[in-house]
């Protein structure tokens, strides 16, 4: 019971604290629009690369269920 | 960084052209390809110019997403919003779920070649509607994206010489990576379908010799 109280307690204040922040900060992504929006660039990189790995990652386990049928370690 | 030219609102992130938009048209090389090898397969009937068929249109939507979530990142800093009701995003939206029934399409056939040719068959239209969705009808009304409604693309306005020399082999490098990774599913597939074969003949060879 404690605990519940203590997690509503928590859940209660959250947006608050979030709220108190923002009032203190309001621009936001500041660092996505600085220097000429290079970190666009940089975020649209990032997401392809991570496109790329997933891909790899689905590859090789296609890979490792052959090897498995075929009982190579 | 090479030199790019000058805009307002899109100041660096112009450099986006040699990711999102390069992927997009090394997408279309792709589905074209797929297309090709559809042809090929319903005039040959060999399903290796299907399996090859659906690993492009499946590498082809593995781009056509990642330029989604590319643009999508690009437009809310540029564009203000990650999905403005832009005729482009939404052809390219509904071309994507084309393609996505396409490999839905293809799971639902138990027998092989009835299979290959229904989503051949398919296959084909969905390039055929793809194309005027997302390059012929955006460019009939507005749109935000560059060589639309008026806007030309490509154009002094938005390139110059100096990224050209960046952006087509970026193309083509893009492409070349793609089909690196198409090759390999393809590769994987032949050889499933080289064990599923041998076994089905040793079974078979067995039945005989009993």
């Amino acid at each position: 019971m404690k605990k519940i109280i203590l997690l509503l307690l928590t859940l209660v204040s959250l947006p608050q604290l979030l709220f108190a922040q923002a009032a203190d900060q309001v621009e936001m992504a500041d660092k996505l629009r600085a220097d000429g929006k290079i970190w666009v660039v940089v975020a649209v990189v990032a997401i392809v690369l991570a496109g790329i790995a997933i891909n790899m990652f689905r590859v090789d386990s296609k890979v490792s269920k052959i090897e498995k049928e075929l009982n190579i370690k | 960084m090479g030199p790019v030219p000058h805009q307002p609102i899109l100041n660096e992130s112009i450099r986006n052209t040699y990711f999102h938009v390069a992927l997009w048209m090394s997408m279309t090389i792709m589905l074209f390809t797929s297309m090709v090898f559809s042809f090929k397969y319903l005039r040959s009937g060999l399903l290796d110019h299907d399996d090859k068929a659906s690993e492009f249109a499946k590498g082809g939507l593995f781009f056509g997403i990642l330029g989604c979530l590319t643009g999508s990142v690009w437009a809310n800093y540029t564009w203000g919003d990650p999905w403005p009701n832009d005729p482009k995003l939404n052809g390219a939206a509904v071309g994507m779920l084309m393609y996505l029934a396409y490999m839905l399409l293809r799971s639902s056939f138990e027998d092989e070649q009835r299979k290959a040719r229904i989503s051949s068959v398919y296959n084909i239209l969905a390039f055929a509607v793809f194309i005027p969705l997302i390059y012929i009808l955006p460019r009939l009304t507005d749109s935000l994206h560059p060589g639309n409604g008026g806007n030309p693309a490509f154009s002094s306005y938005d390139m110059n010489n100096e990224m050209r020399k960046v952006f087509y082999p970026a193309i083509i490098g893009w492409t070349l990576m793609g089909v690196w990774l198409i090759e390999l599913r393809v590769r994987v597939k032949r050889i499933n379908r080289f064990l599923r074969e041998r076994v089905a003949n040793a079974d078979t060879a067995a039945k005989v010799h009993q």
